[in-house]
């Protein structure tokens, strides 16, 4: 074998927290070099992508718009994933609390008072918590694997979708156009800064990572959630009721991913559409990982992903790139934490070349 | 006397600077424009054809414009940031070209009152907002008349998208064509609830074949029913972009969208200050609906079709033309009338002769 992978035996906890960043700075100079490649000043490109976005208030605002249901999808899958539940559907969930949110908003258009806005949102919690808890369900009781229950149930979940914007929910004013009527204003998120678009949305989000991370690090639940996660048979034989930890996780999940469609149809949309996700709910996955399934990590990560499209849509502006630009930074990145985890957790021998070095390591 | 020598000396200055300065802006002034696509350029179908507008424009000014574009903007809400940004970057005139942008576009343009918009296929206008479409109907008339003539098994399948008031209109002047030239024809329609989605698109096509259909028109926009039709030997007319190349076979005409006539005009409009917000509406007459070649097709038909593509751009002709009776046999539209704009533009009705019911 040419090149050969050992385990490095331990872990270093500081270089587990480095390999994001240093994985973000090798993305950085390659794309400057793919910048370069193209003709362009990479240092001017880079700006445009990664500042230029962000360089305003209206920037600012739209980094929360568009990191909010990302950041609600991914915090909700940190619980599941933490038990070793993989919820793939957090699209199909955030669909179902964006149509069910909708289906109550649409009644409520000449609706005034305060407990307009609530109402729909708990509708849309509801709504991703139910979609949920039917893959659960299947989980617990037939033992269906999640993985494939909750990716069918997206397609379910839009198709739903659809045919309800093309069908009840259709706005009868709309000459048939697949769209409901706009909501009402009551029905609204509250902008939080003038002139922008930045919704209460973001505050949902930024408590949410507190609420999870105290369950996660500070409570006997968090506790059982991650032992269940790390052996399955330990978590039996202390006792704990893995079935309802299933149930209680997928619920988080849900939930969190209902609010973040209730949080779309209700925030910048103003009206139910066939598209309000462009896969949140699978972009909030590659979002948990890259946070290394940790509140504050997932927070910082979602910020990053939310620019890296928000980017990718100003140097096609800016600089005629092509929309590609967006998925080649995505993938960059991707693959160079995946890279350097590798790395930090094994080492690379060259047998061929100093097989007597490796021997003797080996001894010691 | 010293004082209004000095104002006017003065006068004088500022209005020179202020001249030098617009002069200055107009030298360096390079129009910006900005276009926003739903799907990427290379679809082959609804984008591609607006991009093709775009480079006309490129072309047709120089150095005068710059354009740019953003392309498969999701119709969420990330489609007001991105027409936002448009508009701030100094984006003068700016092309929504969605359904789907409709009240994103409106959003930003309120907040913009000196950039000019124009979004396609919408119904909802402003002060700064012009809406547009093209007349595609014109061109399903005469595929309509095509299809008539070549059919054999009488039976002519249509792939439609969604019931809107566009798609509905294209299926009533194919209805239209048949009544006048082939009343035993039989017009079949498949709901894919899709603008793009070649696999359904080709289901929908070979399930319409299996039932006897041969000749398919499509409101859909990949080839994908061209390459059944192809394959299966039965004949077909492309949608958007020109889709022979697709089906050598099977392609019999393609009504295509060619939106550079609009596009240069209102980029000139915005330059010269004249632009107005309106719902244009563009047709053969216009150079906006262009039927390039009939293949595959006896010379006879294709010299009649030619004559009718003669007669509506010469406004001799009009595919809704009365009598049109409704599915129910009341009188729409009376004899020596056509349809009025405002019922083209909702419409919502199918007219006598389509079998089937508008799905609710």
């Amino acid at each position: 074998m040419l090149v050969k992978l050992e385990p490095r035996g331990q872990h270093s906890r500081k270089m587990a927290y480095l390999s994001p960043v240093l994985a973000g700075v090798l993305t950085l100079i390659t794309s400057g070099i793919f910048f370069f490649l193209q003709g362009l000043d990479p240092i001017h490109a880079l700006k445009t992508m990664l500042y230029t976005p962000i360089s305003d208030t209206y920037g600012l605002a739209e980094w929360c718009v568009k990191a909010a249901p990302i950041l609600l999808c991914a915090i909700g899958l940190a619980v599941v994933f933490k038990a070793q539940v993989w919820n793939i559907g957090a699209e199909g969930q955030l669909l179902i609390g964006g149509l069910l949110a909708s289906s109550v908003a649409v009644n409520v258009i000449e609706a005034e008072g305060i407990w307009v806005l609530p109402a729909i949102l708990l509708a849309g919690v509801i709504g991703g918590a139910l979609w949920a808890l039917l893959a659960a369900w299947l989980k617990t009781h037939f033992n269906a694997n999640e993985i494939l229950t909750t990716i069918m149930l997206n397609y379910i979940a839009l198709n739903l979708l659809v045919f309800s914007v093309h069908g009840p929910l259709k706005d009868p004013n709309g000459f048939n156009f697949p769209e409901s009527a706009m909501f009402g204003d009551a029905s609204l998120m509250p902008v939080l800064i003038e002139d922008t678009r930045v919704h209460a949305g973001i505050l949902f989000a930024l408590f949410a990572v507190a609420a999870i991370w105290v369950l996660l690090s500070r409570s006997f639940m968090g506790f059982q959630i991650k032992v269940l996660g790390l052996d399955h048979s330990a978590a039996r034989l202390a006792g704990f009721k893995s079935k309802r930890l299933v149930w209680v996780t997928m619920l988080i999940s849900g939930g969190l991913a209902g609010l973040a469609g209730a949080g779309e149809v209700t925030g910048p949309l103003g009206q139910l559409v066939p598209q309000i996700s462009p896969g949140y709910g699978y972009a909030a996955i590659i979002v948990a990982f890259l946070g290394r399934l940790h509140p504050v990590g997932i927070l910082l990560a979602s910020l990053l992903m939310a620019l890296i499209y928000m980017g990718g849509e100003m140097a096609q502006i800016e600089l005629n790139m092509p929309v590609a630009i967006t998925g080649l930074f995505q993938g960059l990145l991707l693959f160079y934490l995946l890279a350097c985890d590798v790395l930090i957790n094994f080492r690379v021998t060259l047998p061929w070349l100093s097989s007597q070095k490796t021997t003797a390591e080996q001894v010691n | 006397m010293k004082k209004p020598a000095l104002k006017k000396l003065l006068t004088g200055l500022v209005a020179g600077l202020g001249l030098a300065a617009t002069l200055s802006v107009q030298a360096a002034d390079q129009m910006k424009v900005g276009f926003v696509y739903v799907g990427p350029i290379g679809d082959h179908g609804w984008s591609y054809q607006h991009d093709q507008g775009r480079l006309a424009v490129e072309k047709h000014f120089g150095d005068k414009v710059k354009t740019t574009y953003v392309e498969n903007v999701p119709e969420g809400a990330d489609a007001e940031r991105v027409i936002r940004n448009l508009a701030k970057t100094g984006h003068k005139l700016i092309f929504t070209t969605s359904f789907g942008f409709m009240n994103p576009t409106l959003k930003v343009a309120k907040q913009f009152p000196r950039v000019t918009f124009e979004h396609a296929t919408g119904y909802k206008q402003a002060k700064n907002v012009g809406t547009y479409i093209s007349n595609t109907y014109e061109g399903r008339y005469v595929a309509g008349f095509v299809a008539a003539k070549v059919t054999k098994s009488n039976k002519i399948g249509y792939i439609a998208s969604f019931p809107i008031p566009e798609v509905i209109r294209d299926i009533n002047a194919v209805q239209m064509a048949l009544n006048k030239y082939n009343p035993e024809a039989e017009l079949k329609i498949i709901w894919v609830n899709s603008w793009f989605d070649p696999g359904k698109e080709a289901d929908a096509a070979n399930a319409m074949i299996d039932q006897g259909v041969d000749v398919i028109l499509q409101h859909t926009d990949s080839p994908a029913a061209m390459q059944a039709a192809n394959r299966r030997g039965v004949y077909a007319v492309g949608q958007a972009s020109d889709m022979q190349h697709f089906g050598p076979k099977a392609h019999v005409m393609s009504v295509v969208n060619e939106w550079a006539p609009f596009y240069i005009n209102r980029v000139q409009q915005v330059m010269d200050g004249t632009w107005k917000s309106e719902d244009h509406w563009g047709g053969m007459a216009e150079g906006e609906i262009v039927i390039p070649e009939f293949t595959n097709v006896p010379a006879d038909v294709a010299e009649e079709a030619q004559s009718l593509i003669d007669a509506i751009s010469a406004g001799k002709l009009h595919p809704f033309a009365g009598p049109i009776k409704n599915q129910k046999g009341e009188l729409k539209v009376a004899e020596g009338e056509i349809l009025e704009h405002g019922e083209m533009a909702g419409m919502n009705w199918f007219i006598e002769g389509v079998s089937s019911e508008i799905p609710k």
